[in-house]
C-alpha cells in the first residue's frame, strides 16, 4: 500500500535502534524513508503513542531547521498513522567513520558542527542524540541527521545535554584525539553564541556529569 | 595457573578459586550477611565478615582440593563498594599475599561482573547492560577500556523500583518468589496510563516518572495495578530502548546483561524480544553469578595476572568509587 508512492524499490540501508531506514526514489528524488517500527517489547498503547509523537515532532523540527537555512535533510512527506517520514537522502561518510579514518585531521568538521549546534540552539531546538554517528559529511559540508529525539527547548539543561552527549561520544569512541576535536567544536559554537554562553553551558555540563555515574567527580568536589 | 579471589564490597564475603583451563571454576564459597532490618549496616557486615572469613577461605581451598601454596596469586576487590566492607577483604588479601609470598591482584568489582559473564557465555566483545542495585549503565570495550555509552541520569532502575514499591506501600519485602512487588502488582494491570517516558540520547531518567506516578497515586483516583503496569512498561521499555541504541551505535553482535535487577522475567522477555529482532546473541547472567561472588574476582584476577598486573600490598588501597571506565583492559581486544 505504502509502496505505491515510490518510483523505485525500497532498499534497507540501516536498522536503527527505533526505526528502519530505506533508500528509495520518491517524486524522482533520491530519498530516505524512515519508519518507526512497532516494538514487540512495548505495550501496544505506549508503542503507538511513542511512534506517532516522535514522528510528528521530528517532522516539525526538520521542516523548521530547513526553513532557517540549516543543513538538515529536506522533508518530503509525513504519515503519522504509519509513523513514517520521507526525506532527502544525504550521501556521505559519518563523522564517526571519518574520525576513525583520519583521526585528528577532521577538526574543521567539528568546528562546523559547533556552529551548527549553536544555530540550532538559537532556534530553540535541541537534538537529543548529538553523536558523531549523526553527522554526515558531504561535499566538505556537514549535515546533521536523525532528529528522532529532538525537541523544542531553550533550557540550558537541555542544551548542555546536547554538549554532554557530544563530548561523551568523542570520549567513548575517539578517545585518543579527544582534545583537538572538542576544542574545534567549542570554537565553532562560540563564534555564534559567544564565549560567555558557552562557558555557562560547560558549567551545566559539569553539573550533569556530577550526577549519575560521575560520582567520583562529585565526591572529589565535596572533599575540597 | 590458579588464582584465589576475595570479594567483600557489600553483603557478600565470597572466596573463589579458578584455573586458566577447564573447568575454570574450582571453588565458590560465600558467606552472605543479611541485615535484620532496613539496608546494610556496614559495622554489622564488617563483624560478620571478620567472623566468617577464615572458614570461608579454608572451605574454598578444600573445595578446590588444593593447599594455599598451589595458588599462583591472590586477587581482591578494591572497589567500588562500601569502604568498611572492602577493607576486610583487602586486609585479609594483603596478609595472605605477604605471608605466603604471592602476587596481589587489584580487581575492580564492576569489571569482574562483566568478565564472569563473558566467561559463562564465551562472549568475546559484547555490549554490556549493567543493572545492579546501584548501577544502570550500558558499556562496551573501546580503545582498551569499558566505556560508558549510556546510563541513568539520576536514579538506578533497581532503586527506582524499590522506592516506588515502598511509597506505594507494597514493600518490604521487595521481592517475593523471585518477582519484584512492582511486577506482581502489574500483573492485574490492563490500562496504560500516560506517564513521562524519558530517554535522552543513550541515557534514561527515572526521577520524573517516579514523581508523576506518586502524584497520580495520591489523587486516589487511580487503579493501582494499572499504575504499576504503566510504570513498569515505561521503565523497562526505556532500558530496552537504550540497550538497542547501544547496539545500533556500537554494532556489537553480543549483548551481555549483568546484575541482579535483570532477574525480572518481564524485563528478560523484553530483552529477548529485542535481541531476536536485531539478531543479537543475548546472554543474561544467571542469578547465581549475577550476585556478588568470589569467583568473578578470582577470574578477573587471573586475566590480569596473565598480563603481569599486580599491586604491592602496601599500595593496595581500597577505592570506594572506582569506576569501570578507569580500568585498563589489557586482556581483551
Amino acid at each position: 500500500m505504502i509502496k505505491s508512492i515510490f518510483c523505485g524499490p525500497l532498499k534497507l540501508i540501516a536498522l536503527g535502534a527505533e526505526a528502519a531506514l530505506y533508500r528509495t526514489c520518491f517524486e524522482d528524488l533520491d530519498a530516505l524513508v524512515k519508519v518507526r517500527l512497532p516494538k514487540p517489547y512495548r505495550d501496544p498503547t505506549l508503542d503507538k503513542m511513542l511512534r506517532s509523537r516522535r514522528t510528528e515532532l521530528e517532522g516539525k523540527i526538520l521542516a523548521e531547521l530547513r526553513l532557517k537555512g540549516l543543513k538538515v535533510p529536506a522533508l518530503y512527506y509525513v504519515n503519522l498513522e504509519n509513523a513514517l517520514l520521507i526525506m532527502e537522502f544525504i550521501e556521505g561518510l559519518t563523522l564517526r567513520d571519518l574520525v576513525f579514518m583520519k583521526g585528528g585531521q577532521v577538526t574543521k568538521y567539528f568546528k562546523y558542527w559547533g556552529v551548527f549546534t549553536a544555530l540550532m540552539h538559537e532556534t530553540g531546538i535541541v537534538h537529543g542524540d548529538l553523536t558523531t554517528s549523526n553527522v554526515i559529511v558531504k561535499d566538505e559540508e556537514i549535515y546533521v541527521v536523525d532528529f528522532g529525539l529532538a525537541k523544542y527547548s531553550n533550557k540550558v539543561e537541555d542544551r548542555a545535554t546536547d554538549i554532554h552527549l557530544m563530548i561523551r561520544a568523542v570520549e567513548s569512541t575517539h578517545y585518543t584525539v579527544k582534545e583537538a576535536l572538542l576544542k574545534a567544536f567549542s570554537e565553532g559554537y562560540k563564534e555564534v553564541l559567544g564565549e560567555q554562553t558557552f562557558k555557562e553551558l560547560l558549567e551545566k555540563v559539569k553539573e550533569i556529569r556530577m550526577r549519575g555515574r560521575y560520582v567520583e567527580e562529585r565526591r572529589m568536589r565535596k572533599n575540597i | 595457573m590458579i588464582v584465589l579471589g576475595i570479594e567483600s564490597s557489600a553483603h557478600t564475603f565470597g572466596v573463589g578459586v579458578v584455573k586458566d583451563e577447564e573447568p575454570y571454576i574450582l571453588a565458590d564459597v560465600r558467606s552472605v550477611y543479611t541485615p535484620k532490618s532496613g539496608g546494610i549496616h556496614p559495622k554489622e557486615a564488617v563483624s560478620y565478615f571478620i567472623e566468617k572469613a577464615p572458614d570461608t577461605i579454608v572451605k574454598a581451598l578444600d573445595e578446590a582440593g588444593i593447599a594455599i601454596d598451589k595458588v599462583d596469586a591472590i586477587a581482591v576487590t578494591l572497589g567500588p563498594g562500601l569502604g568498611p566492607c572492602l577493607r576486610v577483604g583487602a586486609t585479609i588479601a594483603r596478609a595472605l599475599a605477604t605471608y605466603y609470598g604471592k602476587p596481589l591482584i587489584p580487581v575492580n568489582h564492576a569489571v569482574a561482573h562483566v568478565e564472569i559473564g563473558k566467561l559463562i557465555f564465551r562472549f568475546k566483545d559484547p555490549l554490556v547492560v549493567y543493572l545492579s542495585g546501584g548501577n544502570t549503565l550500558i558499556t562496551s570495550l573501546s580503545e582498551g577500556r569499558y566505556r560508558i555509552f549510556g546510563e541513568t541520569l539520576d536514579i538506578s532502575l533497581g532503586n527506582f523500583l524499590d522506592t516506588l514499591a515502598r511509597e506505594l506501600r507494597l514493600a518490604p519485602p521487595y521481592v517475593v518468589s523471585g518477582l519484584h512487588q512492582i511486577d506482581r502488582c502489574a500483573q492485574e494491570g490492563r490500562n496504560f496510563l500516560d506517564l513521562p517516558y524519558v530517554v535522552k540520547g543513550q541515557d534514561v531518567s527515572f526521577s520524573g516518572l517516579l514523581t508523576a506516578a506518586l502524584k497520580l497515586y495520591k489523587t486516589g483516583k487511580v487503579n493501582l495495578p494499572d499504575l504499576c503496569y504503566s510504570v513498569r512498561e515505561i521503565a523497562y521499555s526505556a532500558i530496552v530502548e537504550i540497550s538497542e541504541r547501544g547496539l545500533a551505535h556500537t554494532g556489537k553482535k553480543e549483548m551481555l546483561v549483568v546484575g541482579g535487577v535483570a532477574s525480572s522475567p518481564v524485563l528478560r522477555s523484553k530483552l529477548e524480544a529485542m535481541a531476536s529482532v536485531r539478531n543479537v546473541n543475548l546472554g543474561i547472567v544467571p542469578p547465581k553469578y549475577a550476585v556478588d561472588n568470589g569467583v568473578m574476582i578470582a577470574w578477573t584476577g587471573l586475566l590480569m595476572f596473565k598480563h603481569n598486573i599486580s599491586v604491592r600490598p602496601e599500595e593496595a588501597y581500597v577505592k570506594q568509587r572506582w569506576k569501570i571506565d578507569q580500568v585498563d583492559i589489557l586482556w581483551a581486544t
